[in-house]
């Protein structure tokens, strides 16, 4: 199957690595897409803070989706531990930030009211997931490996196996909701909303690595995936107010 | 020193608040009856380029306090920190693509050494189709600074409207002030957004 690329000229921020708003071959995106160029703006105050610092309360048990349904019980699945690091655009890490992840179970169904295809449903597994990087930007999460899932893009489309972060970061330019993906999938090149963003080294960067150091004996598969946000340095503007570090 | 490159962004996609509306994280409201401030609501809809309701949108807002003073650890020369309160909110679309925050009204926060911002809150949308959120502001009708301010003088006149939330002549039970603002994705009166 050939997977149409129109490429439209309204792209946040960097166009080699962030996907366009319109991508035609990904149909929800026609009436969403806005169509007005985007407006600049100068990094004020209100773009160098944002709600990342503040949001801390998570518990352990968040960061295990095998076993934080509520039920008591474990999810059935490929036990897997997806780890990484968050760091910024000059490789410093960034610490005690917020990860939000979701997705479907093994075999490709969300525990959603909308998710309503005949994959079925394990009781024991939510999949919600949410940590805090430590100090040295690193954030860690046990899970079951998400099944592919079809859905109704294009006749026989089935989304590659993959789990949806959230990231906030230290400020308004950090926040990032992406999807991780993993190797060997075939579908990779058959998903409009993978192949939105652009081909080579950027979409390469959605795929996690296995990583035989992080996989545990007798129980998890290891895969290693490190996510880079966006600072403050990427565009300067002479206005800009860049005061940052001083604690209250 | 070489910058290492950015990861790409990509869609919440249809399920988002199994991961992103959990019980802790939906924050429509953001003030408590002791937040000093104006309180107030705002209201709106998400629609998208065929004017439908967009029914699975998540919004976040993030707003300094009454005094102008963002609950961050950047340096700010503008009010004072209200522990208290976040300044951060989120929540989802309804059915009918409406959606609410009830909040104070944020102070005045500064542009450069010289120059204050009018009183606004940053919004971010995120939904199902799109590979990237939408960033905007809401700046208040009812604010003598709004017709000046720096970063609302560089959307095209035209436009401006779109990022201003129009005072209802209602207000709440509790006597809020209710302030309308409605998203348009695409189109027609299409909000403008930042590139950010
Ligand atoms: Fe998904």
């Amino acid at each position: 199957m050939d997977i149409a690329t129109t490429f439209e000229a309204i792209v946040r921020g960097d166009k080699e690595i962030f996907p366009p708003y319109l991508y035609e071959a990904y149909q929800s995106t026609r009436r969403r897409a806005p169509k007005q160029p985007l407006i600049e703006t100068p990094l004020t105050i209100s773009e160098l803070t944002g709600p990342g610092p503040y949001l801390s309360r998570v518990i352990p048990e968040d960061a295990d989706l095998t076993r934080n349904s509520g039920t008591g019980g474990e999810a059935i699945g490929q036990r897997i531990i997806v780890t990484g690091r968050v760091l910024d655009e000059e490789g410093n890490p960034i610490p005690h930030t917020l990860l939000e992840v979701w997705q479907a179970n093994a075999s490709g169904r969300y525990f959603h009211e909308r998710d309503q295809w005949p994959g079925p449903l394990d009781p024991n597994f939510i999949g919600m997931g949410r940590c805090l990087t430590n100090d040295q930007g690193e954030y860690r999460f046990l899970t079951i490996r998400p099944g592919a899932y079809p859905w109704k893009n294009h006749y026989n489309a089935w989304r590659p196996a993959h789990i949806h972060f959230s990231l906030f970061g230290p400020n308004m330019l950090s926040r990032l909701v992406t999807q991780m993906y993993f190797a060997d999938d075939p579908l990779h090149n058959l998903d409009p909303i993978m192949s939105s963003v652009p081909a080579g080294k950027a979409r390469e960067r959605l795929i996690a690595a296995y990583d035989h150091t992080v996989t545990e004996q007798e129980w998890a598969l290891g895969y290693r995936w490190d996510i880079v946000l966006r600072g403050p340095n990427a565009t300067p503007f002479e206005n800009a107010r860049q005061e940052t570090g001083e604690g209250h | 020193m070489s910058k290492l490159p950015l990861t790409g962004s990509s869609t919440v996609g249809p399920f988002f608040s199994i991961g992103l509306l959990t019980k802790d994280m939906v924050h429509p409201v953001l003030a408590s009856p002791e937040t000093p401030g104006e309180h107030i609501r705002i209201e709106g809809r998400v629609l998208d380029g065929d004017g439908a309701p967009v029914i699975d949108a998540l919004l976040e807002i993030w707003q300094a306090n009454a005094s102008g003073h963002y609950n961050h650890p950047a340096a700010q020369t503008t009010g004072t920190l209200d522990p208290d309160f976040s300044g951060y909110g989120r929540t989802g679309t309804a059915k009918d693509g409406s959606f609410w925050f009830e909040t104070v009204k944020p102070g005045a926060v500064p542009f450069d050494d010289n120059t204050l911002q009018a009183p606004h809150l940053n919004l971010t949308i995120f939904s199902r189709g799109l590979l990237n959120h939408l960033a905007t502001r809401l700046y208040f009708e009812d604010e003598a600074a709004t017709a000046t301010d720096p970063v609302l003088q560089l959307v095209p006149a035209e436009r401006r409207a779109t990022l201003v939330a129009r005072k209802d002549p209602k207000a709440t039970e509790e006597g809020k002030a209710v302030y309308r603002f409605d998203i348009i994705m695409q189109g027609e009166g299409e909000t403008a957004f930042f590139n950010l």
